[in-house]
């Protein structure tokens, strides 16, 4: 047997839909084949893992809190991807933009007032976009590749993060902790609804940079531009539009929606800096960009899930002591059955037996001639 | 492979049903062919008949969906290009099958189904080139080669297996009249060896020059099987297109015309490594006139219309004029505002993004020269608008499409080709630069093109015409100069140039400057 | 003490060439694959869990070959048969190897592990100098450098070679000859993941012999970075590997000398490097052109 791809006249719009669900649908029956292996009812499980989480109200805004920055950096990184611009270095643009952000209540935090809130996010979206700036810059100068650059960046964001909370930013007050003084209340994300949850307006600016991008891409010609140097860069150069530039532009949008996102988790989520802040978010935004097919409104509805699995690593932990890593290894599984399953919607996927010719055998299925 | 000779009546190859079907398109359709002991056989028929369909199966490149092949009377199934090797069928690709990065020795020895030595290969290979008269060195790199060369590493590789049948597949399409006598000599020598030739083309004068017999296809069907040398040229351009075929209608253009297009003295150093660099180039295109360059692919045209076109700035202002006006230092939009329009040769990924609608790919070379129309403020889209401009353009030029607004990669190259011409003659521009109007369009689609521009010019615009194919060029310029080495040479009217000249000028009989360097782009 | 630094550069850098050996062959084939950290980190906990299980090291290492193996099989079914993006595909077995790992090696935290002896070939391992660097290593330096030298024979003077970098160059051609493109592509990606398995073996068998979460900490990366250096040339990989290892190794000494500098920003030095190497190599662009496989990255759906 082997494969054959049949390329499709046209992308099947069924399968734009519905790839993403049958990669989850795939996903789930992995995932319950690795918990039987590791010993465990693969039903208690999945339910602990996909359910749990959605039945309280506390853990709802949980599911807010994770979902805020994967939502806010994948975004940012559809526009990257559609443009052909291969980011893979969020997470550093995520902490550069949490470090440039905390800045202010870090090393002021005398000054108290409304507008600390507002610079503090700007500053953040500013050095997150800032990091962002030179993988852009180096490949669009000396076509450096950006793949390599951007990541290796990621390395140096975190170890310079880490000697930051460790040496001149560790707070004085805080018995040699590696972590800096707690943010002053003018320098905390507000909750969206304090009665109810931990939910801060990062989930606000996530949802907005999404519907507001989904805009951008699909109706302006910005959103055109992008696409057609993404797809086919000469076209897009006998369009006019200036490849240099583009790179550019989608790197400050993804590294500036980054930087909001790291700004966002400190000062919302987490109130200080410390020497690790995020699980992955950076790279798991990959994975959620992709489940949402690039498209901004996809992506809140994949942020959700991946957001879900972090919560169900930790309730499955907890209730039938699995690691919590396991939600790790779900993530970069649904990855690959979300790649598996695009390939639906541009080829036609069929099963040919070994070329035997014989009388009368037909060698393809779908192919009704046979050998003579 | 040592020939079993049978009876000399018998056949060397007999095809009998071949069919081949891609998705909804049947390719090959039931095809018969028989093809003799020492005769060269012309497979006979427009782009998109299935002549590459057709010899790919018998190379065992593609498998065929139906029908059976008879090699020497025996039924054979041929499911590799290994196995057809060693039946003794030889192939000359016509989009050549090579590795630009190795050798020309390590080349052939890549379809050597017996391994050997890359020193034996060579030797081999000189040989070979010496007897035949096919120059050649073995051990250069492709990437480094022109065109000729590399067709005559193709037809070594190919007569090193020793074959009974050589297939070539459109082998003069690259060559300069020069070239392609020489090619029929060496191809009359195979013949008198006793090797059969099946010789692919769409040329008839060549077909009836060399050919002992030929069958046509059209639409993937046989039409007809002749003796090529009873027949006129016109007899077998009716059996290949059939009757849809408009003939160009001419008009005298008035005199006295204004200079549209201006290059003067444009030099441009090559981009990358295997780029060619322009040197001082000159021409004027007026209005009224359709300028022609001639040239084999890979001199440079595809530079020279990036220079122009603005997808690469030039250093002085006035080494482009469009319109009168310097255009050296704008980019390719600012010169669509200027009176240009564009249409480069690659259409799927240059002239319009594959996988994009043909409205999308309206708004590609139209959204800054139709701003007011099809953009509303702060740059969103009126997709209306757009897809009411494609339905336009889709009617002036009788693109045939399937579905309402397809992706661009649906349509057949002919009905792309229209549309992407379509497109900028929507706007009635002053200027337009056109880089191989027909290459792989088929005949109707080809005649309505030149068509358009012949028109285009009559309403007193400039069309200057970059193309491969001198009969075309020779149907529709009213001047036309030849590119070779990235040089242009002077103008002339088409009344005074002959193919031999054009020619001659094609191989680089007068580059007879210092620096000319024979490269080749990929 | 020179000598001490000197076999330690060796130790770091054996990894780093093994793992981008491996993938310049996938790469000269024209397959891109990014997941060469994934594989390398499923080698490092598969390495060392079997040989702690089994108490065989070599065990250790054949299956942490294997396990590279499996997943560059993996990652090749996704690009050659269902034609997927390579670069998020490779992303996708980055993530996934990190994740899986780190899950399999929970109880492996903290226990000592296994380590593979040094051969120590007598007399001359007590040359000054160089004595214990040439002949007094581990066995697999040996083999990285063996393996250097077969991937040179084989890439530049077997026939099976010039048919792969054939593939490499231009796969519609090569089809059109009859080259089988899509297996020579799985058996060169397989190649690159058994290579990877054995570079992360190394790290948790040899460099640090105990399991650490994320311990290959981006070598993987690094030996991407190094393909490219070398510009897709064995020699020139052994090359950019062993100066990868002199600037890991010199931060750490100078880190232990309490040199005056956070030792945070010193351990970025090889990243930082890594970065200044491309540069350095992206700026010639003539040379990236000529050297970069044709179809690096494309994808080929064969015609048939």
């Amino acid at each position: 047997m082997r494969l054959e791809l049949v390329k499709r006249p046209q992308q099947s719009a069924l399968f734009s839909a519905v790839s993403p669900l049958i990669a989850l649908g795939l996903t789930l029956v992995a995932g319950a084949i690795m918990f039987l292996l590791l010993g465990k009812n693969p039903l208690d499980a999945l339910y602990y893992f996909f359910i749990d989480p959605l039945l309280e109200t506390w853990s709802l805004h949980e599911l807010a809190v994770k979902a805020a920055p994967l939502i806010l950096i994948a975004v940012g990184l559809s526009v990257c991807y559609l443009s052909n611009n291969w980011n893979i270095g969020a997470e550093g643009q995520f902490i550069v933009g949490a470090i440039v952000g905390s800045m202010l209540p870090v090393l002021f935090p005398a000054f108290q007032s409304w507008i600390v809130l507002p610079l503090m996010l700007l500053m953040g979206i500013a050095g997150g976009a800032a990091y962002a700036a030179i993988p852009a810059w180096l490949k669009a100068r000396f076509n450096t590749n950006e793949i390599l650059t951007s990541l290796m960046l990621v390395y140096v964001a975190q170890l310079f993060l880490d000697w930051l909370v460790r040496g001149p930013w560790r707070n004085p007050e805080g018995f040699n902790f590696p972590e800096t003084r707690n943010f002053h209340a003018y320098a905390i994300l507000p909750e969206i609804w304090p009665a109810s949850g931990r939910a801060h307006w990062g989930f606000v600016f996530a949802v907005l940079a999404a519907v507001a991008l989904w805009f951008v891409l699909s109706r302006t010609l910005k959103g055109f531009e992008v696409k057609v140097i993404g797809q086919s860069p000469r076209a897009g150069r006998f369009a006019g539009f200036s490849r240099a530039r583009m790179i550019i532009f989608a790197f400050l949008v993804s590294g500036g929606l980054a930087g909001l996102a790291g700004i966002s988790e400190v000062s919302g989520a987490i109130g200080q800096l410390r020497p690790t802040i995020s699980p992955g978010y950076g790279f798991t935004a990959i994975i959620v960009a992709f489940l949402g097919r690039l498209n901004p409104l996809g992506i809140i509805a994949a942020g959700l899930v991946l957001a879900l699995s972090y919560l169900g690593g930790e309730a499955a932990a907890i209730s039938i002591g699995v690691t919590d890593k396991v939600a790790r290894a779900f993530q970069g599984m649904l990855l690959f059955f979300v790649l598996a399953c695009d390939t639906l919607i541009h080829y036609r996927i069929r099963l040919v037996r070994p070329l035997v010719v014989r009388a009368g055998e037909a060698k393809a299925e779908e192919v009704e001639a046979g050998h003579a | 492979m040592e020939a079993t000779r049978g009876k000399p009546s018998e056949a060397l190859l007999d095809v009998r049903g071949l069919t081949k079907t891609f998705g909804t398109l049947t390719a090959c359709d039931a095809v018969d062919l028989t093809i003799g002991r020492g005769e060269i056989h012309a497979l006979l028929g427009e782009n998109g008949a299935g002549k590459s369909t057709l010899v790919k199966m018998l190379f065992g490149a593609l498998e065929p969906d139906a029908g059976t092949i008879l090699w020497k009377g025996e039924s054979v199934t041929i499911a590799s290009p290994g196995e057809a090797r060693l039946l003794g069928i030889g192939m000359v690709f016509q989009h050549f099958s090579l590795f630009d990065a190795l050798t020309a020795a390590e080349n052939i020895m890549l379809s050597l189904n017996d391994p050997e030595p890359v020193s034996k290969v060579s030797e081999r290979a000189r040989e070979l080139s010496r007897a035949y008269g096919l120059p050649l060195d073995p051990d250069a790199h492709v990437g480094d080669m022109s065109v000729g060369e590399r067709q005559r590493i193709e037809i070594i590789r190919c007569l090193l297996q020793n074959p009974e049948l050589v297939i070539l597949d459109e082998p003069t399409s690259v060559l300069t009249p020069q070239e392609a006598d020489k090619l029929f000599e060496t191809l009359e020598t195979l013949r008198a060896e006793g090797r059969s030739i099946l010789y692919i083309s769409h040329r008839l004068e060549e077909v009836k020059r060399i050919c002992d017999r030929a069958t046509v296809l059209r639409q993937g069907k046989v039409i007809a099987q002749c003796d090529p040398r009873r027949e006129t040229a016109a007899s077998l351009a009716r059996m290949m297109v059939g009757d849809e075929v408009q003939a160009i209608v001419r008009e005298k253009a008035a005199a006295a015309r204004e200079a549209l297009l201006e290059v003067r003295s444009l030099d441009r150093p090559a981009g990358h490594p295997f780029a060619i660099s322009l040197s001082d180039i000159d021409l004027t295109v007026h209005a009224g006139e359709i300028l022609g360059i001639a040239g084999v692919a890979g001199n440079g045209q595809g530079e020279l219309f990036e220079a122009i076109s603005g997808e690469v700035l030039q250093d002085r202002a006035d080494a482009v004029c469009i319109c009168g006006k310097d255009a050296g230092r704008r980019d390719i939009s600012q010169r669509r505002l200027m009176g240009g329009a564009f249409v480069p040769e690659e259409r799927l990924g240059h002239a319009a993004a594959p996988m994009m609608t043909l409205s999308q790919n309206l708004l590609l070379s139209r959204y800054r020269t139709d701003a007011r129309a099809l953009l509303s403020a702060f740059g969103i889209i009126r997709s209306g608008a757009v897809a009411e401009a494609a339905k336009r353009i889709v009617a002036a030029m009788d693109v045939r499409k399937s579905g309402e607004d397809p992706e661009a990669t649906a349509l057949s190259g002919g009905n792309l080709q229209k549309f992407v011409i379509g497109r900028e003659l929507d706007r009635a521009p002053r200027v337009m630069v056109v880089n191989q109007p027909t290459w792989g369009v088929d005949a109707g689609a080809a005649a309505r093109i030149r068509q358009a521009l012949i028109d285009l010019v009559k309403d007193g615009s400039a069309v200057l015409v970059i193309s491969q194919d001198l009969d075309e060029l020779f149907e529709i310029c009213d001047t036309i100069a030849v590119m070779h080495g990235g040089r242009l040479s002077e103008a002339m009217p088409i009344s005074e140039a002959s193919y031999e000249t054009i020619g001659l000028l094609m191989g680089g009989a007068r580059a007879g400057d210092p620096d000319h360097r024979p490269l080749e782009v990929v | 003490m020179l000598e001490s630094i000197l076999i330690t550069v060796a130790t770091a850098a054996t990894p780093l060439l093994i793992a981008a050996l491996g993938e310049l062959v996938a790469e000269r084939s024209g397959v891109l694959n990014l997941g060469v950290e994934g594989m390398m980190i499923m080698g490092a906990i598969t390495g060392f869990a079997a040989a702690l299980l089994t108490g065989s090291v070599w065990l250790g290492v054949g299956a942490a070959i294997l396990v590279g193996a499996a997943f560059a099989l993996l990652f090749a079914f996704l690009t050659l048969s269902l034609v997927t993006n390579q670069v998020a595909t490779g992303l996708a077995l980055t993530l996934f190897g990190l994740g899986l790992s780190g899950m399999l090696g929970e109880s492996f935290v903290g226990r000592p592990g296994l380590k593979l002896g040094v051969i120590d070939i007598p007399v001359l391992s007590d040359l000054p100098v160089v004595g214990r660097l040439l002949f007094g290593q581990d066995p697999l330096f040996y083999i990285s450098l063996l393996l250097t030298l077969a991937v040179a024979y084989f890439l530049f003077a077997t026939r099976a070679g010039l048919m792969l970098r054939a593939v490499g160059d231009n796969p519609v051609s090569a089809h059109a000859q009859g080259i089988n493109v899509v297996a020579i592509r799985y058996l060169a990606v397989m190649f690159g993941g058994a290579c990877a398995g054995l570079a992360g073996a190394y790290l948790s068998l040899v460099y640090t012999p105990q399991w650490v979460e994320n311990m290959t900490a981006g070598r993987g990366w690094i030996a991407l970075a190094l393909v490219v250096f070398a510009s897709w040339r064995p020699w020139r990989v052994v090359a950019g590997a062993y100066l990868f290892g002199g600037v890991t190794i010199g931060q750490l000494h100078a880190q232990a000398q309490g040199v005056d500098i956070p030792s945070q920003l010193l351990s970025s030095l090889p990243y930082l490097a890594t970065i200044a190497v491309l540069v350095i190599i992206s700026r010639n662009r003539r040379l990236t052109m000529m050297n970069t496989p044709a179809s690096l990255g494309r994808p080929f759906v064969p015609e048939r």
